[in-house]
């Protein structure tokens, strides 16, 4: 087990209870979880590995596979979605040429949509990196990402 | 303005404020007051979000009560010198009001507040919500200080007699719920504030946890006491950090001043919180699939012969309410149950908060008596809908609710109405769409996004959705049969009969809705393979209109699938077998000569 990780885990008490909040922090410190970590835990908290999977996978929070520099968020909200969401993800699927969910080959990009951000009145709303892009056209796409690309 | 003693001005800040630039603005404005030795003379602030989100970023000066809307921090000096120093106001930072199309100096003047009823979100617009003085200020904790002096019984027979009901959509009586817990075997007796706002386009719960922390939080260490719980819960959604960080930061205050803790106010009462962050699965929000979630388990709803009250966390007797629920208390201990009950309606009582989003000019947070005509919310407050379009549909309720035509648009908002008409109060999430939005695609995005959220342990949610979900894609893919139509409602019948919780339960509400109120829209989408609202791909195709085209060459620069064909400054012309229908052609041109057809 690295410093980093143990670090995590020590900061709860072992109680399944804490369980979430600790592969939320792993996660947010990794980018991802990775089988080392899941088994870390597993046995940090004394919980089959299946189980900690189990938790893994159900929620969307987690994700499995490591991910790229950069995160590009897009808001699929209702508000967002009457207002173009769909066409903003769909034009950053053609552009970054992968599937939402995926990561660009270069490990620059990584594509996802999430359900909604709270900023409603900003949309079709893309967040890259925690920073929020609103109003976002198809003009403004390319010219966004080219920020990041440097 | 250089008359008054002292200036307070405020900041909106929340997520929306935040992400329109608000924190540059204020850091702007801050640095300019001190350079201008004003510090002791203006007092500047970030509140939470003041509601009215389009005008972001957007502050207030009181006690003149002005209000500038869309600021940058260019405008930062024009506002020392002009209103802070010389006492004027900068005309063109003024909101020109929608219905008066004048320009509006007060907040006062402003139409969006005019019809609203702010009691919940007042203190969004004072108060800094890192400061618990500032709440105390305002007359925060005085309930609970009142509360921990009544008995118990005292303290849920007001909650009773005013009426109040569960703010999270279902609308079960809250003082009843309580009642239930007090009385209830079992210990430790658990309250949890769910806060797992998963509605999209809802941000209700968001804005008062980020603006103001501790009235929920209040609201809950009154019910504890009432109940006879030491120890709480709050779910919180981890998409929404900036509310994490401020419920975080109240809750180390209020422990500081003895309103959390051991011995409550030097009561024998403790009573201690503990934040639990959603892990981003949409079923959390039900009731017993979030108090699986909190325990560290998946989060599967299960079965509910036995009310949360009597066994629900560890099978311990359970208070489970909303954010904007747990926030009326304090509200309701100060001012009594007449004054509750004297807003609204006979069975719904009080005032809600909705976020009035989508296709409608005045984007934001509002607050209204139960009663009030939709009409009234998306004309009068909304400012009515963009671009001279027209108004086809208000969704409200999230993906249990339903789109609700023009010819509903007159039913007040309560309970029994909005359920009656196939929709649902929901959480607060009301969605404006106009002509342009197709509503087989609305109900295919609602059940898109149910049948991902769908946890998958029972039969006819898991499936039932996944079936009906291919029957909307086939409609909108020009693929539609006739008997689609019934098969749909008859699919909707079976999942809502034999889900096991509320997700699937519900799910079909969006489907069922549009095809009450938009038939035809579905008939024509499968016998004549047309879409009314031109947005189904598969049934439109984008076509230059020779007339207009001036051969700016932009689409053919911008096409990512070299689908357009043309020299500058002659027509051009779309290839379309190479065309993916994305749209973006139609987008960049400037002279409308892109048409859908």
């Amino acid at each position: 087990m690295t410093d980093k990780v143990k670090n995590i885990i020590s900061r709860y008490e072992k109680k399944q209870e804490n369980i979430l909040s600790v592969l939320e922090d792993l996660n947010a410190e990794f980018n991802y979880l990775s089988e080392d970590v899941l088994r870390n835990v597993s046995s940090e908290f004394n919980l089959p590995l299946s189980k900690v999977f189990s938790l893994a996978t159900f929620y969307k929070a987690f994700s499995l596979k490591p991910k790229g520099k950069h995160i590009v968020l897009v808001c699929m909200g209702t508000a967002c979605h009457v207002r173009g969401g769909p066409k903003i993800s769909e034009q950053l699927e053609q552009i970054l040429n992968i599937k939402s969910g995926e990561t660009t080959p270069d490990n620059l990009f990584t594509l996802e949509t999430v359900n909604c951000l709270g900023a409603c009145a900003l949309g079709p709303l893309m967040v890259i990196d925690g920073k929020y892009h609103g109003k976002v056209t198809s003009g403004k796409i390319s010219k966004i990402l080219k920020e990041y690309k440097k | 303005m250089n008359n008054v003693d002292k200036i307070d001005i405020y900041f909106s800040g929340g997520t929306c404020g935040f992400a329109s630039g608000a924190e540059s603005v204020f850091l702007a404005l801050k640095d300019e007051i001190k350079k201008n030795n004003l510090e002791q003379k203006v007092n500047i602030l970030m509140t939470g979000c003041q509601g009215f989100c389009a005008l972001e970023p957007l502050v207030t000066f009181y006690p003149q009560k002005i209000l500038y809307a869309h600021l940058v921090p260019e405008d930062v000096k024009e506002i020392v010198q002009e209103t802070l120093l010389k006492g004027k106001t900068v005309e063109r930072l003024l909101y020109t009001d929608f219905l008066t199309k004048q320009k509006v100096i007060s907040v006062d003047d402003v139409s969006y507040y005019k019809k609203q009823v702010r009691n919940l979100l007042k203190n969004n617009s004072f108060i800094d919500p890192l400061k618990i003085d500032d709440y105390i200020v305002s007359g925060g904790y005085k309930a609970l200080k009142k509360a921990l002096k009544m008995t118990p019984e005292e303290i849920i027979d007001i909650i009773k007699k005013s009426g109040l009901r569960g703010r999270g959509g279902a609308g079960f009586p809250t003082g009843k719920k309580w009642e239930s817990a007090k009385k209830a075997e079992g210990e430790p007796k658990y309250i949890i504030c769910n806060a797992d706002e998963g509605d999209p386009g809802a941000f209700m719960d968001m804005s008062l946890l980020e603006g103001n922390p501790h009235s929920v939080l209040e609201g809950m260490i009154i019910s504890a006491y009432a109940v006879g719980s030491n120890q709480g819960y709050i779910y919180v959604r981890n998409e929404y950090p900036l509310a994490i960080k401020h419920f975080s930061i109240a809750l180390e205050q209020a422990r500081k001043n003895s309103f959390l803790g051991k011995n409550i106010l030097g009561t024998d009462f403790s009573f201690d919180i503990k934040i639990i962050r959603g892990g981003g699965a949409f079923v959390c929000g039900e009731s017993s699939a979030l108090r699986a979630s909190i325990e560290g388990k998946i989060g599967e709803p299960s079965v509910k012969y036995i009310h949360a009250t009597d066994k629900g966390l560890y099978d311990k007797p359970t208070v489970l309410n909303n954010v904007k629920t747990w926030a009326n208390i304090p509200l309701i201990i100060n001012n009594g149950a007449k004054w509750f009950s004297s807003i609204g309606t006979e069975n719904s009582k009080g005032t809600m908060i909705f976020s009035l989003v989508g296709k409608i000019n005045n984007t934001g947070l509002i607050e209204v008596p139960m009663g009030i005509k939709l009409r009234e919310i998306i004309y009068d407050i909304g400012g009515g809908i963009p671009g001279n379009k027209k108004f086809k549909a208000v969704q409200t309720g999230g993906p249990s609710g339903g789109c609700l035509p023009e010819r509903c648009l007159d039913l007040p908002v309560d309970y029994e109405s909005l359920t009656k008409a196939g929709s649902m109060m929901g959480s607060g999430g009301m969605i404006v769409m106009d002509e342009d939005n197709c509503m087989v695609q609305v109900a295919k995005y609602f059940l898109t996004f149910t049948q991902d959220e769908s946890c998958g342990k029972c039969t006819p949610c898991r499936e039932g959705t996944k079936i009906m979900l291919d029957i909307l894609t086939d409609i909108s893919c020009g693929k539609g049969k006739e008997g689609d139509i019934e098969l749909l409602e008859e699919m909707s019948n079976l999942i809502e009969d034999t889900s096991l919780c509320a997700l699937g339960g519900s799910a079909p509400n969006p489907v069922l809705t549009t095809i009450r109120y938009f038939r035809d829209e579905y008939e024509s989408h499968i016998k004549e393979k047309k879409c009314p609202a031109r947005e189904c791909k598969a049934l439109i195709r984008y076509k230059i209109l020779e007339d207009v085209c001036n051969g700016c060459h932009l689409c053919f620069k911008n096409c990512p699938q070299k689908a357009i064909t043309g020299e500058p400054k002659k027509v051009h012309d779309i290839i379309q077998d190479k065309c993916t229908k994305c749209g973006i052609c139609f987008d960049v041109c400037k002279f409308d000569a892109v048409s859908v057809v």
